[in-house]
């Protein structure tokens, strides 16, 4: 082979880093997991290519810029948002697959009602991994593509010299609503705050500043009153750990969260709810919603399950005949 | 970009509290007994924080750890990840495997047993340091903070034997607890955007060893050339919560040669055999 298989980024989005799943058991040494931020869009954009689950995949915030294919040819997908495909030029929907050859460029725009996009290639990129994942964590310099985010020239090598055979596909997407509230689990430090303050916490709007980024987002909303004081005995941290430092504005951590923190954590959002705040905008607000733990445990075997059945809720397309093109191919 | 800023705060804490520069380093608790029932706090629908007391103490530490070696010796079903902390034990599990009440009720179980088993032996290292100048820049200022000399400082900080109480904040950073009362300090009123890798550094109770380049608020005394974090290592991180740690001194010329000799994967901390 005089070419290797490669996908080229033109013009890479924003944080665009490579993620899957993440890393699991290494907390314990200082590396908190990370993974992609809206798992649910990890899979299912890995459902529409046939690929494990846990494939690694371009991870972007925004949008995702231009895109060149650089093998005999290279099936790719996006999910995340609405985002605005184009390649050459035609418009062509996120959560379904296209077919790239040498010389086409996919661009990918903004999405109306997302933040993270991702986009995957079927039999995923060549890259190793890193304590067991291919999850970039920018912080440590760690895994995926050189530990960094990816750059204007980057040739991300392929698994794949050519798109698998088979029609294209599509996956129906079922979005949350706008203004779904955020299911909580109290804990562990709520009886550091004033009972007040957990009232507020459990009625008011939060809004999303636009202080954010895959380790955590600051929210802004009345603040929260801390009876005994607003600093712990570091301890463990979470993904979903909503902490509150001195200034009583809440931060929820996300997946490149530090691997402990020193402020008192009022609740934790349960892993189900996750991916939609990491979906909001900054501007939008969060309501936070108390659960038990018997809810939140029905709660996540129902998101396992779902993501479980994304492989079986994907449908082929009519093969390409050129007599019978969809509408979108036309032209 | 909108979001570039990072969303938390960028140096590790030292187990005071921010405000601490005008008012003595609060003392460390004396006589404190882990809690003979810990506490059992939800971290949401994936985690339990067993929580063993409220502070910073060697005995606290110790039960977290014989908890975590005790889980690590007879697993509990549905459990994905544990990670210890000063005072508690972060346990991740996986609730279609196991709930909340069976997993608290296995963890009470394996908790009668642990505090009889003996606890497991603790590794001992001895890491190599070069103190001040441009290993360690605080040095001087750390001196005059503590009223001692500069080589009074090295000779407090030799003197006394650590233990790695956690590994937290950034990849392989070990919290070391056992600093002499005297070099309790607090933060640099400046922390720093970059320390190097390797750095020795204290703040308020705590020693600290930096296993990567990281921002700062802490006293550099010396640097280390071990590397606390390397892939090219089976075991990429050197140590681990419940080690001990005693430092032996040496010179630049040391340092060089042991930095290379870490640079071809050579071990440089040594453990006790």
């Amino acid at each position: 082979m005089a070419v290797r298989a490669a996908l080229l980024a033109l013009a890479p989005g924003p944080l665009a880093t490579l993620q899957d799943r993440g890393r699991r058991g290494w907390q314990r040494f200082g590396v908190s997991s990370g993974g992609a931020m809206d798992l649910e869009a990890l899979e299912a954009v890995n459902a529409l290519l046939g690929n494990p689950p846990d494939t690694a995949v371009v991870e972007f915030a925004w949008s995702g810029g231009e895109w060149e294919v650089r093998a005999t040819s290279c099936r790719l997908a996006v999910t995340g948002g609405d985002f605005a495909l184009t390649v050459d030029g035609m418009a062509r929907p996120a959560y379904a697959t296209m077919t790239l050859v040498p010389g086409q460029r996919l661009r990918i725009g903004a999405a109306s009602d997302a933040v993270w996009g991702y986009l995957a290639v079927a039999r995923g990129f060549q890259v190793a991994p890193q304590l067991g994942s291919r999850s970039t964590h920018l912080r440590a310099g760690l895994g995926g593509f050189g530990g960094r985010a990816l750059q204007p020239g980057d040739v991300l090598p392929l698994a794949a010299e050519q798109a698998p055979a088979g029609p294209e596909r599509t996956l129906g997407r079922k979005a949350a609503a706008a203004d779904a509230a955020v299911r909580v689990v109290l804990g562990p430090q709520d009886d550091y705050f004033e009972p007040g303050s957990l009232q507020t916490f459990l009625s008011a709007p939060y809004q999303i500043t636009r202080e954010g980024d895959r380790m955590g987002y600051r929210l802004a909303g009345p603040a929260l009153m801390h009876g005994r004081g607003y600093n712990i005995i570091s301890d463990g941290v979470v993904a979903g750990s909503i902490q509150v430092p001195g200034t009583g504005q809440p931060i929820v951590l996300l997946m490149d969260r530090q691997p402990t923190g020193g402020y008192p954590k009022i609740a934790t959002v349960v892993s189900a709810d996750l991916g939609m705040v990491a979906q909001r905008r900054p501007g939008q607000t969060l309501r936070f919603r108390q659960i038990g733990l018997g809810q939140a445990r029905r709660l996540r075997v129902e998101y396992l399950e779902g993501l479980d059945g994304l492989p079986q809720q994907v449908r082929g397309i009519a093969p390409a005949d050129p007599a019978r093109r969809p509408f979108w191919l036309k032209g | 970009m909108e979001r570039s800023r990072p969303a938390e705060a960028e140096e590790p804490d030292d187990g005071l509290s921010p405000g601490a520069e005008q008012k003595p380093a609060r003392r460390p608790a004396r006589r404190i007994r882990p809690l003979a029932v810990p506490r059992f706090l939800p971290a949401g629908d994936l985690a339990v924080v067993v929580e063993f007391g409220d502070a910073i103490d060697p005995v606290i530490n110790a039960a977290v750890i014989a908890l975590d070696a005790a889980l690590a010796a007879s697993p509990l079903p549905g459990i994905t990840e544990t990670v210890p902390t000063y005072r508690s034990l972060l346990v991740q599990y996986e609730p279609r495997e196991i709930g909340f009440e069976a997993l608290v009720a296995g963890l009470r179980d394996l908790l009668r047993g642990s505090l009889r088993r003996e606890p497991p032996a603790a590794r001992r290292w001895t890491v190599p340091v070069a103190y001040g100048g441009a290993f360690g820049e605080d040095l001087d200022d750390v001196a005059a903070r503590c009223r001692l000399s500069p080589e009074q400082v090295v000779e407090t900080h030799l003197d006394a034997e650590y233990q790695v109480y956690m590994i937290g904040f950034a990849p392989g950073f070990a919290y070391l607890g056992g600093l002499p009362e005297v070099l309790h300090l607090p933060r640099r009123q400046n922390p720093r955007p970059r320390i190097p890798e390797g750095s020795v550094i204290i703040g308020g109770q705590q020693g600290a060893i930096a296993a990567t380049s990281i921002p700062s608020g802490w006293h550099m005394l010396g640097r280390t050339p071990a590397r606390g974090f390397d892939l090219a290592r089976d075991d990429p991180f050197l140590f681990r919560p419940g080690d001990r740690i005693r430092f032996r001194r040496i010179d630049a010329a040391e340092f060089a040669s042991l930095s290379l000799n870490a640079a071809q994967n050579q071990p440089i901390a040594v453990l006790e055999a």
